[in-house]
């Protein structure tokens, strides 16, 4: 087993499938992670995300495909790779009647942490937990406790850290609380693969988004970038019944411009290239998001 | 900081401990209420069936004391419900509904550590409260003796092999109401054909056969000898236990591999 120098790309993805029985999740996936980088790997539910973080934890083997984290050839090395990767999972798994501080040695332990008292002390100032320290885990809020699961994923000070939905089901502020310390491990220059499907999550955070679905990776760019080539400079949004709604996308697949439906509305992107002005001079105009190009090439509601 | 993954190899010692911690700290949380059942149990099994069926319907059995004969035979039955179950129920609750298992193993730490971690600690906590019949029993008048420093070993390796017994139901079972059909099954008639309250010579031909390749039976037989002195059969019991617990655990690794590992 050899251990590689430091890698331009701690994840390489290439043309990975894994079916289960009749249903492909992962597609022939293509994915490079650049060292130092953030990348927001967005998609509606069932876009095969969260297959694509099992594959990288070892925890999914893939039927074909080629998989090197750190360097490591998955799954023969896996074992090698999680030493040095920290995963902060979805749903919270924490040990509920064990403290904090027990929680966070156990898994100072699994990680073989030399050192476990310092780790548990760094953990914890990370998850501003140290008061709560001797505190069982069901004694606190929502939010300390995914912060600690952010805390004890980074018990071992890894180089690649997987975050599966860090901010599933939480309210907006602890949500924001949860982006500071995101953003910090970007600061500090870790390699970060995030899942998620909320937009603005991967806006505010990521450098480079990965859009998937059907297990596969349909966009890639930083987020500007794939606001500009997929959904132009500027939204224009119709209010309207929905016979007039129904009118106004005709006339802009006539026109060759891409729509959406957008709650009670119709949203036109790439609207500034609206050559015969149909569009109505009620319609709100608003610059091209990342959610239209979310939702047209998902085809899914954004979050 | 933490060790070189490039040294990472099959079965260290280091996840193994590292599970075992886990367990550790978990078991510190409610220690109390399963030592004080560990103890009552017998208690209340040796008062009904050694004081009560004891003085009114069979004084002695095979030339010991019934209350001896049923308390040294109780052993068995507390290694195999500290471990069977804690083993069955434990792993099932622990993959489906705390998701402890994807934390684990987002570590490095591979599934037959994980598997062995859960064994070798179960069967380290059956060992122990697998003493307690024992020691309730000399309130009631048995005699300690030097090859009783035995039993926990006895009580240790039979319980690896009903720990990971229970570990490869819960890694086999597609839902925790079909544990109902184990204990039916499987762990009732281990139970009640060991030999604990009655001798198995008593038994039909097949009956007697059957309990042969009972492990429950070839550790009651083993503290028995602990007790009243061994016989040279005794060490082909303790490699039969041996195999036993070899065999289990291989197949629990097996089984939870199928299903921790998509």
């Amino acid at each position: 087993m050899t251990q590689n120098p430091p890698l331009d790309c701690p994840i390489r993805l290439s043309n990975v499938v894994k079916t289960f029985g009749s249903i492909k999740a992962v597609d022939g996936l293509d994915l490079d992670v650049p060292a130092g980088t953030c990348l927001g790997l967005l998609g509606p539910n069932g876009a095969g995300k969260s297959t694509t973080m099992r594959l990288l934890t070892g925890q999914a083997i893939a039927d074909s495909g080629e998989l090197k984290v750190l360097g490591f050839d998955l799954p023969r090395q896996s074992k090698s790779a999680r030493a040095r990767m920290g995963v902060v999972p979805q749903l919270d798994n924490l040990d509920v009647d064990v403290t904090v501080e027990d929680n966070l040695k156990v898994s100072a332990r699994l990680y073989r942490v030399k050192d476990v008292p310092t780790a548990v002390d760094r953990a914890l100032a990370l998850a501003r937990l140290t008061d709560r320290r001797k505190d069982a885990v069901d004694e606190l809020s929502g939010g300390m406790r995914r912060r600690m699961l952010l805390a004890r994923g980074l018990i071992h000070d890894p180089d690649l850290i997987l975050l599966d939905e860090p901010t599933v089901g939480l309210d907006p502020q602890i949500r924001t609380q949860m982006w500071t310390l995101i953003d910090d491990l970007r600061s500090r220059g870790k390699t970060v693969l995030m899942s998620t499907h909320y937009i603005e999550e991967a806006e505010r955070l990521a450098d480079d988004i990965a859009v998937m679905a059907h297990g596969k990776i349909i966009a890639r760019g930083k987020p500007r970038d794939l606001v500009t080539k997929h959904a132009g400079v500027l939204t224009a949004e119709v209010y309207g019944p929905p016979d007039h709604l129904t009118e106004v996308r005709s006339q802009a697949d006539a026109e060759g411009l891409r729509s959406r439906p957008a709650g009670p509305a119709v949203a036109i992107v790439g609207a500034d290239r609206d050559r015969h002005s149909f569009i109505p001079d009620e319609a709100i105009w608003r610059a091209a998001t990342l959610e239209d190009v979310f939702v047209l090439l998902t085809g899914e509601e954004a979050e | 900081m933490s060790k070189d993954p490039a040294a990472m190899r099959r079965l260290e010692p280091a996840a193994i401990m590292g599970v075992m911690s886990r367990e550790v700290a978990n078991f510190r949380t409610f220690w109390k209420a399963t030592a004080f059942s560990s103890l009552l149990e017998p208690t209340i099994y040796l008062l009904a069936f050694g004081l009560g069926l004891g003085t009114t319907i069979v004084t002695n059995v095979e030339g010991v004391d019934y209350v001896e004969f049923v308390g040294t035979g109780m052993v068995a039955t507390a290694v195999i419900f500290a471990s069977a179950l804690p083993a069955m129920f434990g792993t099932f609750v622990k993959h489906r509904f705390q998701r402890t298992y994807d934390a684990i193993l987002a570590a490095p730490v591979d599934v037959e550590e994980l598997v062995t971690a859960e064994m070798l600690w179960l069967a380290l906590r059956a060992a122990i409260f697998g003493c307690f019949p024992l020691l309730v029993t000399f309130a009631f008048g048995l005699d300690p003796t030097w090859g009783m420093l035995l039993v926990p070993l006895f009580g240790f390796v039979t319980a690896c092999g009903f720990a990971a017994f229970g570990i490869a139901v819960a890694g086999t079972v597609a839902k925790i109401d079909q544990f109902n059909y184990v204990t039916t099954v499987v762990i009732t008639p281990l139970f009640l054909v060991a030999g604990t309250f009655f001798p198995i010579n008593q038994l039909p031909e097949g009956f007697q056969v059957a309990a042969q390749l009972n492990p429950l039976y070839q550790l009651v037989e083993l503290v028995r000898g602990a007790a009243f002195g061994f016989e040279t059969v005794d060490v082909l019991r303790l490699l039969g236990l041996i195999v036993f617990a070899l065999v289990m655990w291989r197949i629990a690794v097996r089984q939870l591999s199928k299903r921790l590992i998509d």
